[in-house]
Formats: C-alpha cells, structure tokens, sequence
C-alpha cells in the first residue's frame, strides 16, 4: 500500500460512518421518544437505513478495493428490506389490540369507531369471498 | 488489509453500534410493554447485524456475511412469532 489513500476507501469509510450515525440515532429514538408508535419511527427507518449504508461500504471496499464479487451483501439488504416494514406493522397491531383491550396506556387512546357497519381491519375477522380467506366450517 | 481511514471508520462504528445495542438493552429491561420489549430486540437484531458486517470487512472474510443474513431471517421470524402469539394466543393456527 501506498501512503495515499484511495478514493473507493474513503467512499467506503464515508458510507460505515453515515451508516452506524444513523443506527445509532434510531437507537437513541427508541430510548428517548415517549410512547409505542413513536418509538416505532426509529428503529424501523433510521436503523434500516443505517444498516443498508453499512452493507452499500461493505459492497463498495469488497468490490473496488479488494476485487472480490459477492452477493451477501444484496441479499441481506434485500431480505432486510421486505421484512422490517412487516415486523413493524405486526409490532404496530400488537400494539392497536392491547390499546382496545385496555392492557396498555397510550396518548391517544383507542382508535374511534371506524363506521356504523364496519370495524377496522386489524380488529375485523376477514370479510366472505376475501381470497386467501378459508373459513373452517 | 484496511487503511489508516478504513480503520478509524470502522473504530468510530464499532462504538457506536455499542452505544446502540446499549440503548436497546436499557429499553429492553425498562419497557414497560410487551410490545415495547419486541422492538428492543428487533432492534437489537438489526445492530448486531450491523456489528457482523462491520466484523466481516475487518476480517476481510466473506463468511460473516452468511451469520449476517441468518440472523436477519431469524430475528425476523421471531419478532413475528412473538407478535402472532400476543394477537392471536397461537403462533401457527
């Protein structure tokens, strides 16, 4: 190695620190924001975003520098991706069903009716003819 | 081999993925819902991700990256398994 540092490490160094800044953050969300659903801001956007900064370095010092093709990287970030908006919206229900049951106080309370002849979704059982939907008999 | 700029990056986010998993450790313990404690170790999950990346491009080994995605598809599992069983009392119907 030369004395010069070249430009693949600095980008690669640039994306690791932006990356763990912004993990950190959302972990700093998740301790200082008041309640559940504003908690979930955090970890599910920041950490995400942070995290797929690491992985983009990762790519960037593996392939400019070291030469080395690999793939982990883009299925993790893409793995990551699908199922951190899932976790949070199951972590979000939980959060709505122990609201109406009054097992957890929230600032806001219980969401409102959301009609006369209708509940919400998350609280409904599925409608007939939804596909996908099997009743047992 | 990692650079001198490689090095103090990968220094600054060891620590601070450290800080983070800190943080989701006290907000584990404190709570104060259960729904509360799942996102801690969701989040938990995420940064220690994190730290195996970070880990892997020290080493400059391409095996830590598949301990990275197993853990990805196993903390997933699990959030959701926890989140099925508070919804519906059961995790597979």
């Amino acid at each position: 190695m030369s004395g010069a540092v070249s430009l693949p490490e600095w980008l690669a160094s640039a994306l690791i620190v932006l990356g763990t800044s912004f993990a950190l953050v959302g972990s700093w969300g998740l301790v200082r924001l008041p309640s559940l659903m504003e908690r979930l801001h955090g970890p599910t956007k920041a950490s995400t975003l942070g995290l797929g900064g690491m992985l983009v370095g990762s790519i960037v010092w593996f392939q400019l520098v070291k030469g080395e093709w690999t793939t982990h990287e883009l299925l993790v970030s893409l793995f990551l991706f699908v199922t951190a908006p899932i976790a949070a919206n199951m972590i979000a229900k939980v959060q709505l069903h122990r609201l109406r049951l009054g097992q957890t106080p929230g600032p806001a309370g219980p969401p409102p009716a959301a009609g006369p002849d209708s509940d919400w979704a998350t609280y409904e059982a599925p409608h007939e003819g939804t596909p996908g939907c099997f009743r047992e008999e | 081999m990692t650079g001198p700029v490689l090095t103090a990056a990968l220094g600054f986010g060891f620590v601070a993925l450290g800080l983070a998993l800190a943080m989701n450790l006290w907000r584990l313990f404190k709570g104060p819902d259960v729904a509360d404690r799942i996102l801690a170790l969701d989040t938990m999950v995420i940064n220690a991700i994190g730290l195996i990346v970070l880990g892997g491009i020290a080493s400059g080994e391409g095996t830590a990256f598949e301990a990275a995605m197993l853990l990805a598809m196993v903390g997933f599992v699990g959030t959701v398994a926890y989140c099925k069983f508070l919804l519906r009392g059961d995790i597979i119907e």
